[in-house]
Parts: structure tokens; C-alpha cells; sequence
């Protein structure tokens, strides 16, 4: 019964993890894979020694952890919030709507953004910067409102979704601990931290701690798709997934593309296993394994 | 006594002021989702020339259809990658969904040998990958899938994770049901089709959603293994609309017709790119209010069980 998945995933994952040699060899077309020379450590000299291995390094991982703290972080003020109206189905409808992001692909939101940020026809431009009496901005040009546009998507595309979980648990809080609270004077605000937040704790402890171990790994939709590839912003735009696509099937550089995609995979395990052994340290009841 | 509990739930809400601040801020954050698509809608049915000289509104400043005329004047590209998305995501949905439950329901079962190193060959793979590169090589040049179909469904038949939910979903199914039905005699196979899914229908229903969805909005495939213009994807094709309207139009002839023809626009491009968008997410955005019930359903599920 399991064996056409266990054979996928034989193809599909553990095969490709043999192709990580490739970073540690010269390939070239003729002799294929493994009849490529070795070249040990070079590919990830050359890599490592340019400029470009630092920043990618660096996009990745504060783009990452901002994403993980923001995404956690704004999706318990949403549930929070959303557990207080009273009505019966207007919180439904705002999570309607606040999920609807999430469906949509990266390509549509390349479009969605394309509509404001466009330097000639955009909305900002046209309709709003005029309104503060600014000058129309090169949105795609200039790295420097990257960090900020970025994070903003990805909130808006993923808050919906973190809200859902955060919601669900913060069902199963039985009731009892909010009407002792009551007897006992506690105000919403010590409610919400004394109560609910400690409860939720184990979703977000989990929740994070996957992400974390993903921290190397970056939505590659976002960073590709909504740039629209633009060169002049990858200082604040590459990160190591769409720099190891650019050198694959842009320059053909296997020997570097293989070396940052070696280094994705490695330290990313790493990291998985270093924050679970913080989490076991603090709560061992929360983590992983 | 129920009079109480009704006045102390009554006591346990936010101040009133507070509530009305939460709900104007909840339809503020409903107007930004949705507003983007708005602007979107607006553009495409505008007229280009105003469109250019004052920019993208929320309302278009003149009304023209123009944009998609020139789209469905020659629909052949459109129609082919919607085609080939509805292939790919119904296909590969029933394939995938079918394959991850045939594996988690074993894994979910107490009496499976090796259940420990058989859930571990699967959750090892959501922690370390080979790369890119590695990717590329074992579709490319292993199975030869470069500019083939299948290059688009295999590999986002299983996803780990939902293979992790199904098994948890699984084990809450009693026992006793499968012990009854081996005293019955029935055998492996039987008990899956004729006791398990049934009964597993609302985690079967998300996972396909989520699935379908995932290929449905897949562009990635398309970009990395497909380089034959007939076989890409709805999400790619709309990709490369963006940068270059070109891509649209399989018949140049008809491209310089137009532009020819007087008309005193050559290429209507930004209004026309944004009638590609609306043309490649309508049918999502029509269906999404039907579906997003069992998304978060599901989720909630997911989230509460999981």
C-alpha cells in the first residue's frame, strides 16, 4: 500500500540529496555527475569569496526572521481580537476576507503590486505621493524600500492563514479559567496574557520552530515574482534560493549554484536541531522531538 | 443560575469603544485584501491612452473593453494553459491525495512493522533536501522529464506534512472498527476503501483542497522543466504576460495587424495586462466564497487535532 509514495519520495527527495556532490565537483556536460572531476572545497571558495555570498546570507535570514516574528506575532493580536467581537458572523467575514490573500499565487500579487508600485501608471504615484506633494518614486529600482515592501506582503498574504490556527486553539480553551478570572477581578488585558497567551504557547512554540528550521529556505514566489526579477534591487532582494536559480538556469553555473544549495540544505538541517535542543532546554513538553 | 452566567459574559466584553475599534480596524484590513483586485478590474476595463497619461485608478476614468477583446481575439494561448492547469491540478490532486493517504493510513496503524523508521524516511525529507540543482538534475537528465507533463505533476504529489495530519487523523479512528472488520475477514485493502476513507472524507477534502490549490498556482514547475510555449501553465503564462505582452500572442501577424490597422494604440499593454490577470484568477476569485468555508474547516481541523 505505501510503496508508490515510498518510492516517490525515493526519486523525488532521497535522490536528489546524492546530487549534492555536485558541489564539491567540476561538472561538466560530457563526463556527466559523476564522472566530473573533483574540485574539493573550490566551488564553495568562489562562492564565499564574492560579495554577493554575504548578502544573500543576510536577505535571507533578517527577512526570514522578521517574517516569523511578524506572521506569529500579528496573527495572536488578529485571534485575540477576532475572539472578542460579539456579533456571530462578522468575524467569520473578516477571516473570509483576511484568508483570501493566501489563495492567491505569487504571480497574481507580482500583478497586484505592479498596479501600485508601477513607476509610470501606479497608483502610488499617480494617486497618492502627488497628495503629499512627492515626487513619483522608481519603486523597482531603488533597494532601499524593499525591507519594508516585502515584509508588508508577506503579512498581508500569510496573516489570514496563521489567524485561522491561532483562532482554532484559542477555541479549545475551556471557558472555566476566564470566568475565574472574572470572579477574581481580572481585567481583558490580564486575561489575554495570563491566560490565553500561555495556552496558545505550545502552537506557537511549534509553529516557530518550524519556521526556524526553515530560516534558510525563502519564499521563492515572493522574492522572484514580485521584484519582477529586477536587477537593481537584488542587493535587497536576492536571497540564497533565488540566487542559486539565477546561477543555475540564468549563467549555467552549476559548481556555484550547487555550493549555496549545499549550504542551504546543511546549515538549514542544523538549525532545525539547534532550536529544538533550545526549546527541550526551556519547555521539554513543547518541542519536536 | 443561567441568569448569572448570561450577566457575566455580558461583563467579560471589551468596552464597547474598544469593540467598535476592533471592528473598524477589521474592515479596514477587509478593504485591503480585497482592494488590490479592485484596482486591477478597474485598469483592464479602461482605455489605455487614459490609462498612460494619468495613471491607474480605482475607477476608470473611461470605460473601454478594449483590453479584453484583444485577448479573446486570440484566446488560443489562454485556453490551451487553462487546459493544461485543469489537467495538471485534477490529475495530479486524485494521484497525490490518493498516494498520501495509501502511506499515512498504514503509518496511523499501531500493528505496521518498521512504523518508526517508515514514518521517519517520510518526515526526514521536510527537514533536509538535496537543492536545486539536484532537483533539476534527477527530473532533467534521470527521468527525462524536461518539457513533459509529468514534470509538472510529479512533483508536488506529496507533501510531506499532510501526510503527517492524515496520519493523526487516522488515529483517531477507532480500533475497534478495524478489529471487527479482520474478524469479518476483510482484508487489508478492503478495510481502507470500505471503512477508513469513507469516514476520513472531511480530511481527504482538505488535503485535496490544499493540494489542488498548490497546483493550480504553480508557476515554478513551469519555469524550471517547461520550454515548449504549449505547455505551460496558467500561473507562468500570466507570468510571462507581465514582462512581456509578446508572449501573449502565439500569432504575430494578428499583433501587427492591429497595430497597423489604425488603430491608435499599437499594444494595449497595461490595460491589457491587467485583463490578463483578471482572466487568469476569475474563476478563483468567483469560486473562492464556496471554498474558503472548508479551507478554514479544514484548517481548524488540522489545527485542533494536529
Amino acid at each position: 500500500m505505501m510503496l508508490p509514495t515510498a518510492v516517490f519520495l525515493l526519486i523525488n527527495n532521497y535522490l536528489p540529496i546524492a546530487g549534492l556532490i555536485i558541489a564539491f565537483k567540476n561538472v561538466n556536460y560530457v563526463d556527466g555527475v559523476f564522472g566530473s572531476p573533483w574540485n574539493g572545497l573550490n566551488n564553495f571558495k568562489f562562492l564565499f569569496a564574492t560579495r554577493d555570498a554575504w548578502i544573500i546570507t543576510r536577505n535571507t535570514l533578517l527577512y526570514n526572521a522578521v517574517f516569523i516574528a511578524s506572521n506569529i506575532v500579528i496573527a495572536v493580536i488578529f485571534a485575540l481580537m477576532l475572539n472578542e467581537l460579539r456579533s456571530r458572523w462578522l468575524p467569520k467575514f473578516y477571516q473570509a476576507s483576511m484568508f483570501f490573500p493566501f489563495f492567491l499565487s505569487m504571480v497574481v500579487v507580482s500583478y497586484l503590486v505592479f498596479a501600485f508600485l508601477s513607476k509610470s501608471n501606479g497608483f502610488v504615484n499617480n494617486s497618492i505621493l502627488p497628495l503629499f506633494g512627492l515626487e513619483p518614486i522608481s519603486w523597482y529600482q531603488e533597494p532601499k524600500y524593499w525591507p519594508f515592501i516585502l515584509p508588508f506582503i508577506n503579512i498581508w498574504k500569510n496573516a489570514g492563514y496563521y489567524t485561522v490556527f491561532f483562532v482554532a486553539s484559542m477555541l479549545t480553551i475551556s471557558q472555566e479559567y476566564y470566568e475565574a478570572a472574572v470572579i477574581d477581578g481580572a481585567s481583558k488585558w490580564q486575561q489575554a496574557i495570563r491566560i490565553t497567551l500561555p495556552k496558545l504557547m505550545p502552537l506557537i512554540t511549534v509553529l516557530t520552530l518550524l519556521q526556524i528550521g526553515r530560516i534558510f529556505y525563502a519564499d521563492f514566489g515572493l522574492f522572484y515574482q514580485v521584484p519582477l526579477n529586477s536587477g537593481a534591487i537584488y542587493s535587497t532582494t536576492n536571497v540564497i534560493d533565488t540566487y542559486v536559480y539565477r546561477a543555475l538556469l540564468t549563467l549555467g553555473d552549476f559548481g556555484m549554484s550547487s555550493a549555496a544549495a549545499f549550504y542551504q540544505s546543511v546549515v538549514g538541517f542544523l538549525l532545525v536541531f539547534l532550536s529544538n535542543y533550545i526549546v527541550r532546554r526551556i519547555d521539554r513538553e513543547n518541542a519536536l522531538f | 443560575m443561567g441568569k448569572l452566567l448570561k450577566r457575566k459574559r455580558g461583563l467579560n466584553s471589551v468596552h464597547p469603544v474598544t469593540g467598535a475599534l476592533f471592528h473598524a480596524f477589521f474592515i479596514f484590513y477587509t478593504v485591503l485584501c480585497i482592494v488590490p483586485i479592485l484596482l486591477v478590474v478597474s485598469v483592464s476595463f479602461s482605455d489605455e491612452l487614459t490609462v498612460i497619461s494619468n495613471g491607474y485608478k480605482f475607477i476608470p476614468e473611461k470605460f473601454s473593453t478594449y483590453a479584453y477583446e484583444f485577448l479573446f481575439k486570440d484566446a488560443t494561448q489562454i485556453i490551451r494553459s487553462y487546459a493544461i492547469t485543469i489537467f495538471v491540478t485534477v490529475t495530479g490532486t486524485l494521484c497525490g491525495v490518493t498516494m498520501m493517504a495509501l502511506y499515512a493510513y498504514p503509518l496511523s496503524r499501531s500493528d505496521l512493522p518498521f512504523r518508526g523508521p517508515l514514518a521517519f524516511y517520510v518526515f526526514f525529507t521536510m527537514l533536509f533536501n538535496g537543492g536545486l540543482v539536484s532537483f533539476y538534475l534527477v527530473y532533467v537528465r534521470f527521468l527525462g522529464l524536461k518539457d513533459s507533463l509529468l514534470a509538472l505533476i510529479i512533483p508536488l504529489l506529496v507533501a510531506p506534512f499532510f501526510i503527517l495530519v492524515m496520519r493523526t487523523f487516522f488515529k483517531n479512528i477507532p480500533s475497534e472498527l478495524i478489529e471487527a472488520a479482520k474478524i469479518d475477514g476483510a482484508g487489508e485493502f478492503r478495510i481502507a476503501g470500505t471503512i477508513i476513507f469513507p469516514l476520513s472524507v472531511p480530511i481527504l477534502a482538505t488535503v485535496s483542497l490544499f493540494t489542488a490549490l498548490s497546483y493550480w498556482n504553480d508557476w515554478f514547475l513551469s519555469l524550471l522543466f517547461i520550454t515548449d510555449d504549449k505547455k505551460v501553465s496558467l500561473q507562468y503564462l500570466m507570468y510571462k504576460t507581465m514582462l512581456n505582452i509578446q508572449y501573449l500572442t502565439s500569432n504575430t501577424k494578428a499583433a501587427q495587424g492591429i497595430a497597423q490597422g489604425g488603430s491608435p494604440v499599437e499594444l494595449p499593454s497595461e490595460t491589457i495586462r491587467m485583463a490578463m490577470c483578471i482572466v487568469g484568477i476569475g474563476p478563483m476569485v468567483l469560486a473562492y466564497p464556496f471554498f474558503q468555508r472548508y479551507f478554514v474547516k479544514g484548517l481548524l481541523i488540522g489545527a485542533i487535532k494536529g
